[in-house]
């Protein structure tokens, strides 16, 4: 259903539906992506010893404990243009590194996981499966297009301010339980360049889970299990939540499903809408009753209230009160299939699963994958983000004003490698060096006990 | 482990290197021992063990709760398994459970039956023992699990307590259950992908019964290991060896099982397939009278059917008569036991199939309508029906029995034969009695 049919559709049904607001969208041009300006982009813009650095996880010191191999070890794939892709390129300096890209221009870089040898000589070896990866950080992928069923505003892959809050409850949800109840604090999320967010957990402990392990976070964030065949497609047992759920519901998704989606979304303006959730309802005779409030779409209450609104309250107060706690539950039920986080699960759970690495140019939208900062994560604005022909503008006008830092900091780009560094490179730079230092220590002073003897 | 002749002297020492014992009372069998054992103790020993594991099956085929079945390991245990030299009695334990290993290591449903059984026994010791002795298993089992503070537990007990409710488990505050675990999320992967632990700062806080499922997963899968070595050795080397002393007493170890033999079908004398009608209709149970019924209506059964009524048949003393090929080619190849209820209710009816539990594996109206025409009264139906949605599936048969024979059957039914056995004694007395 498109935009305008949606505001059509709801107008004729009921005589004081307020103006739908103007949204704004992600436009996706197709001049805006031009491969020269990708060459520019690599060489004047890109953090490449930013990369560097974060993937080197201090082994690109000078302290003994440092592993010159690390960074060799770890997969790089490019993709090209014809779409070309090539995997296992590896590097083993900042110079490689930053050369390899500025020369392929990939229009995309993936980053892989660290393997137990150097890619590079994998052929060398003789024997299947000689490669095995042996740390990768912990990864999440959502994507917007997975939330389809429960937007109205967008489908595929548009996304407006509408709908971009399901990605700031997705953010805010995960980010706390990863850190409060896994204690991980090394995260990052980026912006995926068009519909969706990546997280990056690069703890050490994070960068040596199994896959059994990674695949056990991951279904225990999920609540979602949907396909076409169910009405309901979250159904939460017990009689209680378990406390991550409970604190995800009190903390987030209650407020945003009330405050913005309901209304955003028009989630029970029109029969098609509020049929969906009344599917959802196991108790029949409710489910009859509400109807009927609602079918002849007259409104008792105050014409200004927001009918979505209004009637969300009806459900309430008939839900809540009833007897059978599976009836009560539906409540939450329904809140959680709207906003609840939704996760790519192949994604986390696979060690050699490859991902798109930051501030890489989305082809089709001509943004930069920016970092999101997690504990300003509703300030984030998707239509805002600096794209490709922006940033050469930019650089256009401030000419030559020379910049100690990079060039980037005459650009908008500034602000998000400064807020990747900041909040991301170097308090795990830090606590790395912290690691190496007291693993090697450790060490030491277990050989000095051996010698000893 | 050493062998030695009942004329020479036994000496005793507590395990030896390699298998720690991580407790005085409760064993890991982690490798053979170093004892000398007398060749009566070898198979008297395994014989005592034997009558435990044996309880154990029985009371699980019987479909008994948790706390009975606590009851119940306590009480096999401590009648089979003492010594009247107090200081032998961990040498028993060790040594019975290595005999039962060679004994039952070499075929897939013997190991798998050794596995449940010792599983099962490991998991109720294991239960009882104190927290210091449970905490230095864990820890031989590589599970760094730390026992919650109490300070710690009243902090989060609100949590825990939400968390146990959320799966179904009410925390009271009982001591029992305020025995809490910590330990690194990553070492618990399946309580965490199913929510089932409450996690914080990178810890999973494992309840008790939680615990005692991952040790006994441990436990079991390291069994399973030494089981299939186990096999390997004896195949290869230690039955031809021992085939002069111990080979004869682990073959015939092996085949003194469950309850009454249903192979060597002499009770009633040969049958003939016209017999069958009027037996069907009054003394087999369910599962045999509906594929016999299929069998009729279709004069055709798919491989399974086949299999669970043909068997069941041969241990009634059906006379296989000729002209039924198609039992023929199945039993002339090998001699098969008919299958017990455990089998039957384990297997797993597709399209087209009629083998099976009833009880378990028809819908509630079919099973109805079934039990219906058999003669089951309204009232009895009820009581059935509620057994099954229970999942007593066996109790539901015997609560079909009981109805139909206007009997009780205190035994309980564990094997189709045995319906079929105990029917036929009930109704020839009846016929005796009126005559």
């Amino acid at each position: 259903m498109t935009r305008q049919g949606a505001q059509e559709e709801s107008d004729n049904m009921l005589i004081d539906e307020p103006q739908l607001p103007q949204r704004a969208q992600i436009a996706a041009l197709p001049d805006e992506f031009n491969p020269s300006y990708l060459k520019l982009y690599y060489s004047k813009l890109f953090p490449h010893s930013d990369l560097y650095r974060w993937m080197s996880y201090g082994n690109d010191g000078k302290h003994p404990g440092c592993d010159s191999s690390y960074l060799g070890r770890r997969e790089f794939s490019y993709t090209l243009d014809n779409d070309i892709f090539v995997r296992y390129n590896t590097f083993n300096s900042a110079a490689e590194l930053e050369n390899s890209i500025k020369e392929k221009c990939p229009l995309k870089i993936d980053i892989g996981p660290i393997y137990n040898l150097n890619p590079a000589n994998r052929n060398a070896y003789a024997g299947d499966n000689v490669l095995t990866p042996v740390e990768r950080e912990l990864i999440f992928d959502i994507d917007m297009t997975d939330y389809d069923d429960v937007r109205y505003c967008c489908s595929g892959a548009d996304v407006c301010l509408d709908c971009w809050p399901l990605m700031t409850v997705a953010i805010k949800v995960i980010d706390t339980s990863l850190r409060d109840d896994f204690g991980f604090r090394h995260i990052l999320w980026v912006y995926s360049g068009r519909r969706g967010v990546h997280c990056w957990v690069c703890d050490r402990k994070a960068r040596w889970l199994t896959n059994e392990q990674r695949a056990a976070v991951a279904d225990y964030f999920r609540v979602y299990k949907g396909n076409e065949n169910s009405n309901k497609k979250v159904t939460l047992m017990g009689q209680v939540l378990h406390p991550f759920l409970a604190r995800s519901y009190t903390e987030v998704l209650k407020e945003y499903f009330e405050t913005k989606l309901l209304t955003s979304q028009n989630i029970l303006s029109s029969e098609e809408r509020y049929e969906k959730i009344l599917d959802m309802i196991p108790d029949q005779s409710i489910a009859s009753e509400l109807r009927a409030k609602w079918q002849d779409g007259r409104r008792s209450s105050s014409a200004k209230e927001d009918i979505n609104i209004v009637r969300w309250e009806q459900l309430k107060q008939l839900l809540q009160r009833h007897k059978a706690q599976g009836v009560r539950r539906c409540v939450e039920e329904i809140v959680f299939t709207f906003t609840y986080p939704r996760l790519d699960m192949e994604v986390s759970k696979h060690m050699n699963h490859l991902l798109k690495a930051p501030f890489c140019v989305h082809p089709k939208t001509g943004r930069v994958c920016v970092p999101i900062d997690p504990n300003n994560c509703e300030e984030f604005d998707p239509t805002t983000v600096p794209t490709l022909t922006q940033l050469l503008e930019e650089l256009n006008r401030e000419g030559f004003r020379s910049d100690v830092e990079g060039e980037w900091n005459k650009t908008s780009l500034g602000n998000a490698i400064k807020l990747f560094r900041s909040s991301f490179l170097q308090p795990l730079l830090k606590s790395c060096k912290e690691e190496m230092e007291s693993s090697y220590n450790a060490k030491l002073q277990q050989s000095k006990n051996l010698l000893s003897w | 482990m050493q062998v030695v002749r009942s004329h020479q002297s036994h000496t005793s020492f507590s395990s030896s290197t390699g298998s720690v014992s991580a407790t005085p009372t409760l064993p890991l069998y982690r490798s053979a021992p170093e004892l000398e054992v007398r060749l009566e103790d070898f198979e008297s020993f395994a014989i005592d063990r034997l009558r435990v594991l044996k309880g154990i099956s029985d009371g699980l085929s019987r479909g008994k709760k948790p706390d009975e079945m606590e009851k119940l390991v306590n009480e096999l245990w401590k009648t089979n398994m003492r010594h009247q030299d107090s200081s032998q009695v961990l040498n028993k334990d060790i040594i019975s459970h290595f005999v039962l290993r060679l004994v039952y290591c070499r075929t897939e449903e013997l190991r798998k039956w050794f596995l449940s059984m010792e599983s099962a026994l490991f998991r109720h010791r294991f239960r009882n023992q104190t927290a210091e002795a449970q905490r230095a298993i864990m820890e031989e089992f590589d599970l760094p699990c730390k026992a919650v503070s109490n300070a710690e537990f009243e902090s989060l007990k609100e949590k825990l307590g939400q968390v146990a409710r959320s799966i179904g488990h009410n925390l009271s505050l009982s001591t029992a259950d305020a025995i809490y675990y910590k330990v690194p999320f990553e070492e618990v992967p399946e309580l965490v992908a199913g929510r089932k632990v409450f996690i914080n700062q990178g810890y999973a806080y494992v309840a008790m019964n939680q615990v005692v499922s991952l040790v006994a997963t441990i436990f079991r899968s390291l069994l399973s290991k030494a089981l299939i070595l186990t096999n390997r050795k004896w195949a290869t080397s230690i039955r031809e060896q021992e085939q002069h002393r111990l080979t004869p007493i682990v073959e015939a170890l092996c085949s003194s099982y469950l309850g009454p033999d249903y192979s060597q079908p002499k009770e009633y004398g040969e049958i003939s397939l016209k017999d069958i009608d009027q037996l069907a209709k009054s003394s087999f149970p369910l599962c045999m009278r509906h594929l016999f019924e299929k069998l009729r209506e279709d004069h055709h059964l798919k491989h399974a059917g086949r299999m669970q009524l043909g068997l069941f048949l041969k241990g009634v003393g059906l006379n296989v008569d000729d002209s039924l090929a198609f039992w023929r080619e199945e039993f002339s190849k090998k001699d098969y036991t008919p299958y017990s209820c455990q089998k039957i209710i384990l297997s797993t009816p597709g399209v087209g199939d009629h083998h099976g539990c009833p009880y378990r594996h028809f819908g509630e109206e079919n099973l109805r309508a079934a039990l219906s025409k058999m003669g089951v009264n309204s009232r009895a139906m009820e009581d059935v029906m509620g057994k099954v949605r229970n999942r007593d599936y066996q109790l539901a048969c015997t609560l079909t029995f009981e109805a139909l024979h206007a009997a009780p059957c205190d035994a309980g039914i564990n094997h189709p034969n045995q319906y079929f056995s105990d029917s036929q004694k009930l109704l020839k007395a009846k016929k005796d009695s009126s005559a």
